[in-house]
C-alpha cells in the first residue's frame, strides 16, 4: 500500500470513528427522551386504582367448575360454541391476575407508553448506525475493547425487548426497568470505557471469535433481561405474599407492584429466558474452547475468564436443576438466578477490570 | 383453592401424573437398619437431585479461588511473586492446594462425587426410561376436571364413536395413544426425556475425554530458524511436558522445515506496531518418509497431523553471525536465535565458539559473544527497538575469551553466558571492547584476535508448540451432543391428553378431555383447545339440559376461567 492510500484510508476510518461517536451521543440523547416518556406513563399509570392482586387474594370465591358448551340463542335455533378449554394453576400458586402494565390503563398514560416505545425504537436504530459505523471504522466486528463491548451489549438488549414487543409478549412493563440500565451502560462506556478504534493482535483474528463473542453479547443480553423479570418477580411475589397474610404494603410499592404482571407470570417469564438461551450458552462456552483451542493449542486453560463462563453456566445448570426438582421453585430458584446473572456480570467487568489472564488484551 | 383440596387434586391424578419424568423420587429422610441400610441411604442420597444440585453449586465455588490465586499451571512465575508477597498466607494457601485448585484433591473430590451422582441418577433413569417406552401412557384419573386443562361437551355421537376418532386423530398427530377402559390415554414429547438423558451422559462423556486428555497428551515447545528443520521426537524438543500416561510411543512421526517467517506490523496510529499477521511457510512430511508438502501456518490455524497439532506461538530473529580466528579461519558460521525483550523485539543473546579458535598467541580458547539487538535502531543514545519490523536493524557485541564452562556438566542456557571464567577484550584505552554493527559490517578484535562478521541477511525464527491431547474428538462430540440434548431437554414439551367418552345419565354422550405437561407450560391448554376444536367437529355437540337448575354440573354463566401456568394473565 503506498503512504497516500494508507493516509486517505487513515483519514476516512477516523471520519467513520468521529460519525460513529456522534451516534452513539446522539442515541443516548433519544434514549433519554424514551427514559422520561416512561416516566410520564408510570406516572399517569398511578392515578387509576388497580387492586387485582388484592382483590383476587382476598376473595374466597374460588368456585371453578367446568363449564359445559355454551348455547348462545341466534334466532331461535340453538348455536353451539366450541368447547372451551380450561386451565388451573399448579396446586399451591396463586391465582392472581397480571396487572395491566405500566399504564394503569390510564389513556394517557398509555399514549406516553407508546411514545417511549417509539423513542426506543429511534434510539436502538441511531445506537445501531453508531456500532455498524464503528466496525467500520476499525473494519472487524465491533468488540475489540469494553468500549465497543458495551455499546454493542446495549443495543443488543434493546433489540431483545423489542423483538420480544414485536412478537406480542407482554413485556412492556420492561421498558423502563431496561432503559435506566441502557443509559448507565452508555454512560460509563463513553466515559470511563471509551477506547480509540484501533485495530486486533492476530490472535484475535478468527471466525471462531466473532461466533464466540457474538453469541456471548446475545447471551448477556438475554441474561439480563431474565434477571430483571426475576428482581421484579422478587418484589411481586414479596407483595403478593404480604396482602395475602393480611399485610398492608405502603402506597408506592402498591401503585407500582399492581401495575406488573403476577409473580407467577415474572417467576414463568424469567424461567423462559434463561432456559431458552442456556443452550446457545452452552454452546457460546464450546465456540470459546474452540477458538482457545487453535489460538493457545489448549481449548480449557482455566484461565479467568473462561473460569467464570464456566462459572456462570454452571450456576444456571444450578438454576435450572433447581426449577426441576421439588421444594425449589420460587424464591429460592431465583436467588439462584439472580447469583448466576452475579457471575456473568462479574465476569464481564470484573475479570477484565480485577483479573489479568489471557483475555485482558481484550483492552480495557 | 385450600390446602386440603390442594393435596385431593394431587392425590386425584395418581398414577396419571407419575412417570412423566425419570426425575428421582426425593430420598428417604432416615437411613434403614444395618451396613446395608445405611450404604443404600448414602447411595440414595447422593443420587437425589438435592445433592447432585448442591455438588453443583460447590463446584462453581470450588472454581472461584483458582480465577483469583494465581495458579502454578498457568504462570509460575507469579505464584512465586504472591509467594514473596505473602509470606504468611502462602504456606496455608499451599497446603489447601490454592495454587493448583483445579488438580486439588479437594476439587478433584468435587467433581469426582458429581461424576458418581451422575453415573448413578443416570442408569436407572434410562432403565426407567425403556420401561415408559415399552410401557403404555397409563389410563385416565378418575376426574379429568381436576388436571391443569380440561374441556368437555355433550354429543349426539357414539362414546366408541368419539373414543375411536379420537384415537386416530392423536395417533395422527404422532401421540402414542391407546384404548384404556372408557378413555384413550396419549402421551407425546418423550424426546425430551432421550434429550436428557443425551445430554447427561454427554457430560460424562466430556469428563472422560477431558481427563484420558490430560493423562495421555504431550505439549513440547521448539525453536526453529529460517532454514531449519524439526522432526517430532522427543530429543529434538527444546521444552517438553506430558501427561502421567504418555509413552514416547506416542509421538506422532512427522518433521517439517520453516521455509520464510513474515510478519507485518501497524505502521501508523496509536497502537503502531501492534502485529497484524503473522504466517510461517513451512514443508512438511507425514510419516518417517512423507512427501514433502508446503503449507502455512498462522496464529490461529495450526497445522493438524493426526493427533498432533502445530502451532505458531513466538518469533523472534536470528542474526547470522561469522567468527574468524587470527589467521582468517572460519571458527563459527551460524545463525543465532535471539531471546525478544519486548514488543518491539528488542532482542538478547549469546554465541558460543566452543572450539577451534586459536588466539593471535595460538592458544586455543573459547569465546563468547554477548548480542544485543535493535531491528529498529532510533538513533542517538537509544537502547531499546523502536519497532519490531528491521527497518534499521543495529546489532551490540560484546567479545569475551576464556572457558565458556560448558563442560562441567551444569546445563547452560543458549541465551546466556557463564563469565566465571572469561575475559574481556579490552580496546586500546583498556576499557571492555564493544561494538555496533549493521548488517554486512564486520568487526575486528583487538590485537588481531579475529574478527566478526554480521552477515547481511537476518533471519527469523519461529517458536512452535506441538501439542497432542488424544480424545479432543470425543470432548468435542459430547459437547454438542450436550447442547443438541439440553436444547430437545428444554424445548420439547412432555404431555398426556386424555379423552373419555361416556353415555351421561339421560343417555346423551358426555366427552371429557384433559391435558398434563412435565413443566408449565401455555402450550398444553393451546394444544387441548386445538385438538378438542377438531374432535368437537367430528362429534359436535348437543345443547346442555341447560334448563335444568338442578343439574349443578353445568353453572351457567362462564365461571371465570383461570389461566393455565404460563398463560398469559390479563
Ligand atoms: C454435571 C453436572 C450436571 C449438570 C451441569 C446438569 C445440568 C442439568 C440441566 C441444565 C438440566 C435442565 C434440563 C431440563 O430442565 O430438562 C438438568 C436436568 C436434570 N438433571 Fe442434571 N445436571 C447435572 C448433574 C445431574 C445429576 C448428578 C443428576 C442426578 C441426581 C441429575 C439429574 C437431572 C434430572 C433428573 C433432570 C431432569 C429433570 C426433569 O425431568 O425436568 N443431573 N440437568
Amino acid at each position: 500500500m503506498t503512504s497516500a492510500a494508507a493516509t486517505t484510508l487513515a483519514a476516512t476510518n477516523e471520519h467513520l470513528a468521529s460519525m460513529s461517536n456522534t451516534l452513539v451521543y446522539s442515541s443516548m440523547a433519544v434514549y433519554t427522551l424514551a427514559f422520561f416518556a416512561y416516566i410520564f406513563e408510570w406516572l399517569l399509570g398511578s392515578r387509576s386504582r388497580v387492586a387485582r392482586t388484592a382483590n383476587a387474594l382476598t376473595s374466597k370465591a374460588d368456585a371453578k367448575k367446568a363449564p359445559s358448551v355454551t348455547v348462545k340463542k341466534a334466532g331461535g335455533t340453538a348455536v353451539l360454541e366450541r368447547p372451551q378449554v380450561v386451565v388451573r394453576s399448579a396446586a399451591g400458586s396463586r391465582d392472581v391476575p397480571d396487572g395491566p402494565g405500566a399504564h394503569g390503563g390510564d389513556e394517557q398514560g398509555d399514549l406516553y407508553g407508546r411514545i417511549a416505545i417509539s423513542l426506543t425504537v429511534l434510539a436502538f436504530l441511531v445506537e445501531l448506525a453508531g456500532v455498524i459505523t464503528r466496525a467500520a471504522s476499525v473494519q472487524r466486528a465491533p468488540w475489540g475493547n469494553m468500549y465497543e463491548f458495551n455499546i454493542t451489549f446495549s443495543t443488543v438488549a434493546v433489540a431483545v425487548y423489542l423483538t420480544l414487543l414485536a412478537l406480542k409478549k407482554n413485556v412492556r412493563w420492561l421498558g423502563l426497568f431496561l432503559i435506566t440500565t441502557v443509559l448507565l451502560d452508555l454512560g460509563l462506556a463513553v466515559t470511563v470505557l471509551y477506547t480509540a478504534s484501533e485495530p486486533l493482535v492476530p490472535a484475535l483474528h478468527s471466525y471462531w471469535l466473532y461466533i464466540h463473542v457474538s453469541t456471548a453479547i446475545f447471551c448477556g443480553a438475554v441474561f439480563y433481561v431474565g434477571a430483571v423479570a426475576t428482581i421484579l418477580y422478587l418484589f411481586k411475589d414479596a407483595y403478593e405474599s404480604k396482602l395475602e397474610n393480611g399485610g398492608k404494603p405502603g402506597n408506592f410499592a402498591t401503585s407500582v407492584l399492581e401495575r406488573l404482571p403476577a409473580s407467577a407470570s415474572l417467576d414463568k417469564f424469567a424461567y423462559r429466558v434463561n432456559a431458552a438461551v442456556f443452550p446457545l450458552w452452552t454452546f457460546t462456552i464450546i465456540a470459546g474452547a474452540i477458538w482457545a483451542g487453535s489460538a493457545w493449542g489448549r481449548y480449557w486453560n482455566w484461565d479467568p475468564k473462561e473460569t467464570w463462563s464456566f462459572i456462570t453456566w454452571v450456576a444456571y445448570a444450578c438454576y435450572l436443576h433447581a426449577r426441576a426438582t421439588a421444594g425449589w421453585k420460587g424464591r429460592k430458584a431465583a436467588y439462584l438466578a439472580m447469583i448466576a446473572f452475579g457471575c456473568w456480570l462479574f465476569n464481564y467487568y470484573g475479570v477484565n477490570i480485577f483479573v489479568t489472564g489471557k483475555h485482558s488484551y481484550a483492552g480495557v | 383453592m385450600s390446602k386440603t383440596e390442594t393435596d385431593n387434586a394431587e392425590q386425584d391424578l395418581g398414577a396419571a401424573g407419575s412417570q412423566l419424568s425419570t426425575a428421582p423420587a426425593e430420598p428417604p429422610v432416615a437411613p434403614g437398619l444395618g451396613v446395608a441400610g445405611w450404604a443404600r441411604w448414602f447411595w440414595r442420597q447422593l443420587t437425589s437431585m438435592r445433592v447432585a444440585l448442591l455438588l453443583l453449586l460447590l463446584l462453581s465455588l470450588g472454581a472461584i479461588p483458582g480465577s483469583l490465586i494465581p495458579q502454578s499451571g498457568a504462570d509460575i512465575n507469579k505464584v512465586a511473586e504472591f509467594q514473596k508477597a505473602h509470606k504468611t498466607l502462602s504456606p496455608v494457601y499451599d497446603k489447601l492446594g490454592l495454587f493448583h485448585v483445579y488438580s486439588s484433591v479437594w476439587f478433584s473430590a468435587i467433581y469426582i462425587l458429581l461424576f458418581v451422582s451422575l453415573v448413578g441418577c443416570i442408569i436407572p433413569r434410562a432403565w426407567q426410561f425403556v420401561g415408559q417406552l415399552r410401557g403404555r401412557p397409563p389410563g385416565a384419573p378418575k376426574r379429568l376436571d381436576r388436571l391443569p386443562a380440561y374441556t368437555t361437551w355433550r354429543t349426539t355421537a357414539e362414546p366408541e364413536q368419539v373414543r375411536e376418532a379420537a384415537l386416530k386423530l392423536l395417533k395422527k398427530r404422532h401421540f402414542r395413544a391407546h384404548l384404556a377402559g372408557d378413555a384413550v390415554a396419549a402421551e407425546k414429547g418423550y424426546v425430551r426425556e432421550f434429550g436428557n438423558l443425551v445430554f447427561h451422559i454427554a457430560l460424562i462423556v466430556l469428563l472422560i475425554a477431558f481427563a484420558s486428555g490430560q493423562m495421555y497428551k504431550s505439549d513440547g515447545t521448539k525453536l526453529v530458524v529460517e532454514g531449519d528443520g524439526f522432526a517430532n521426537s522427543i530429543l529434538q524438543y527444546d521444552d517438553f511436558k506430558s501427561g502421567s500416561m504418555f509413552s514416547t510411543d506416542d509421538l506422532v512421526p512427522f518433521s517439517f522445515d520453516l521455509k520464510n517467517f513474515k510478519a507485518s506490523y501497524q505502521t501508523s496510529g496509536p497502537s503502531k506496531g501492534t502485529p497484524v499477521t503473522f504466517t510461517a511457510d513451512i514443508a512438511y512430511s507425514e510419516g518417517a518418509y512423507g512427501k514433502p508438502k508446503r503449507t502455512t501456518i498462522k496464529v490461529n490455524e495450526p497445522l493438524h497431523i493426526d493427533d498432533a497439532k502445530v502451532y505458531l506461538v513466538s518469533h523472534g530473529y536470528a542474526p547470522v553471525i561469522t567468527v574468524r580466528d587470527s589467521k582468517g579461519k572460519v571458527v563459527y558460521h551460524d545463525a543465532v536465535p535471539l531471546l525478544p525483550l519486548d514488543a518491539n523485539i528488542t532482542s538478547q543473546g549469546v554465541v558460543k565458539v566452543m572450539d577451534g579458535y586459536q588466539s593471535a598467541q595460538g592458544v586455543s580458547e573459547q569465546l563468547g559473544i554477548q548480542l544485543f539487538f535493535l531491528p529498529t535502531y532510533a538513533g542517538g543514545s537509544s537502547v531499546l527497538s523502536s519497532f519490531p519490523a528491521l527497518d534499521n536493524p543495529v546489532l551490540n557485541l560484546a567479545p569475551y575469551h576464556g572457558d565458556l564452562g560448558v563442560n562441567s556438566g551444569i546445563p547452560q542456557s543458549v541465551y546466556q553466558l557463564d563469565k566465571t571464567h572469561m575475559k574481556e577484550f579490552k580496546d586500546s584505552a583498556g576499557k571492555q571492547f564493544r561494538d555496533n554493527l549493521k548488517p554486512g559490517q564486520t568487526m575486528q578484535l583487538p590485537n588481531g584476535a579475529g574478527s566478526v562478521t554480521f552477515e547481511k541477511d537476518v533471519k527469523e525464527w519461529a517458536g512452535f508448540e506441538i501439542v497432542q491431547e488424544p480424545g479432543s474428538g470425543w470432548a468435542l462430540g459430547g459437547a454438542l451432543s450436550a447442547i443438541f440434548g439440553l436444547a430437545a431437554s428444554l424445548f420439547i414439551q412432555r404431555r398426556r391428553v386424555w379423552v373419555r367418552a361416556v353415555p351421561g345419565p339421560d343417555g346423551v354422550t358426555v366427552v371429557e378431555m384433559a391435558g398434563l405437561g412435565r413443566s408449565e407450560s401455555a402450550k398444553v391448554p393451546e394444544e387441548l383447545g386445538d385438538l378438542a376444536g377438531i374432535l368437537y367437529d367430528q362429534a359436535s355437540g348437543t345443547p346442555d339440559p341447560a334448563d335444568d337448575p338442578a343439574d349443578d354440573s353445568s353453572p351457567s354463566p362462564d365461571p371465570e376461567v383461570v389461566p393455565a401456568e404460563g398463560a398469559e394473565k390479563r
